[in-house]
C-alpha cells in the first residue's frame, strides 16, 4: 500500500531540502508520496528540477504562509 | 545506455565560502545524474580530517553570515555527494604527503589518495570546476 510521508525541513536552506528529500526517497517504496514542507525558496524551483531529471513524479506544489508544500511521488 | 556526464571539481581553498560552494556543486551535481570527481589539495585537505573538527574561516561578509544560518554543512554535503549520487572525493596524495597524512586520518567517504596524472586523465572528457 502506498505511503505518504512528510519531510519538514523548513528553516534549512539549500541543497539541505533536496538532500533531505532524496536520502528519504531513495529508502520510500515505489508509488510512496514524499511531502516537503521547505521555506527555502530556492528549493522549490530546484525541487520539481531534480524530480523532473531524474524521473520521478511531481504530485503538486503550492506555497502558503512563506510554506511551500512539494508533494513527489518515488516512480521508480 | 549512454555514460553519465562526468564533472570534475578541483578545491584548494581553506575558506567557508569557497569549501560550502564545492560542496554544493559535488552533491546537487552528483544526485542529478553526473559522475562526479572530486580532487582536494591544499588548503582543503586540513578539513577533511576526522579530528580535531576545525571550521574553515569565513572570506568574507557572506561566510559571516552563514556561520549564523542552517545551512547545511560542507562535509556533510560531500558525504551525502558519496552516499546519495555517484561522486568520489579523491584526497591529493602530493598535499598528503606534504601534511604528512594518512588515509585514516580523512574522513571515511574519501577515495584513495590519487595524484594529479590520474586525476587529469580521468578528467579529460569532463565539465572542471575550482574552488
Amino acid at each position: 500500500m502506498a505511503q505518504k510521508q512528510v519531510i519538514d525541513v523548513r528553516g534549512a536552506f539549500c541543497p539541505g531540502p533536496l538532500m533531505e528529500l532524496i536520502a528519504n526517497i531513495k529508502l520510500a517504496g515505489v508509488g510512496d508520496d514524499l511531502e516537503v514542507l521547505s521555506t527555502d525558496k530556492g528549493s522549490a524551483t530546484d525541487i520539481p528540477a531534480w524530480v523532473k531529471k531524474v524521473g520521478h513524479q511531481l504530485v503538486s506544489s503550492s506555497e502558503d504562509a512563506g510554506v511551500w508544500h512539494i508533494v513527489v511521488r518515488k516512480a521508480k | 545506455m549512454d555514460a553519465p556526464p562526468k564533472i570534475s571539481i578541483i578545491v584548494v581553498s581553506g575558506s567557508h565560502e569557497r569549501l560550502q560552494m564545492a560542496a554544493m556543486v559535488a552533491s546537487v551535481a552528483a544526485v542529478s545524474g553526473n559522475q562526479v570527481s572530486v580532487f582536494v589539495s591544499m588548503n582543503a585537505l586540513g578539513y577533511f580530517r576526522r579530528s580535531p573538527e576545525s571550521t574553515p574561516p569565513a572570506e568574507g561578509e557572506f561566510g559571516r553570515v552563514m556561520a549564523q544560518k542552517k545551512v547545511p554543512k560542507f562535509k556533510d554535503l560531500f558525504a551525502q555527494a558519496v552516499e546519495l549520487g555517484d561522486a568520489k572525493v579523491f584526497p591529493c596524495s602530493m598535499a598528503m604527503d606534504v601534511l604528512a597524512l594518512k588515509p585514516g586520518d580523512l574522513e571515511p567517504y574519501l577515495a584513495e589518495p590519487i595524484g594529479l596524472t590520474a586525476f587529469l586523465i580521468d578528467a579529460a572528457d569532463s565539465q572542471a570546476w575550482t574552488f
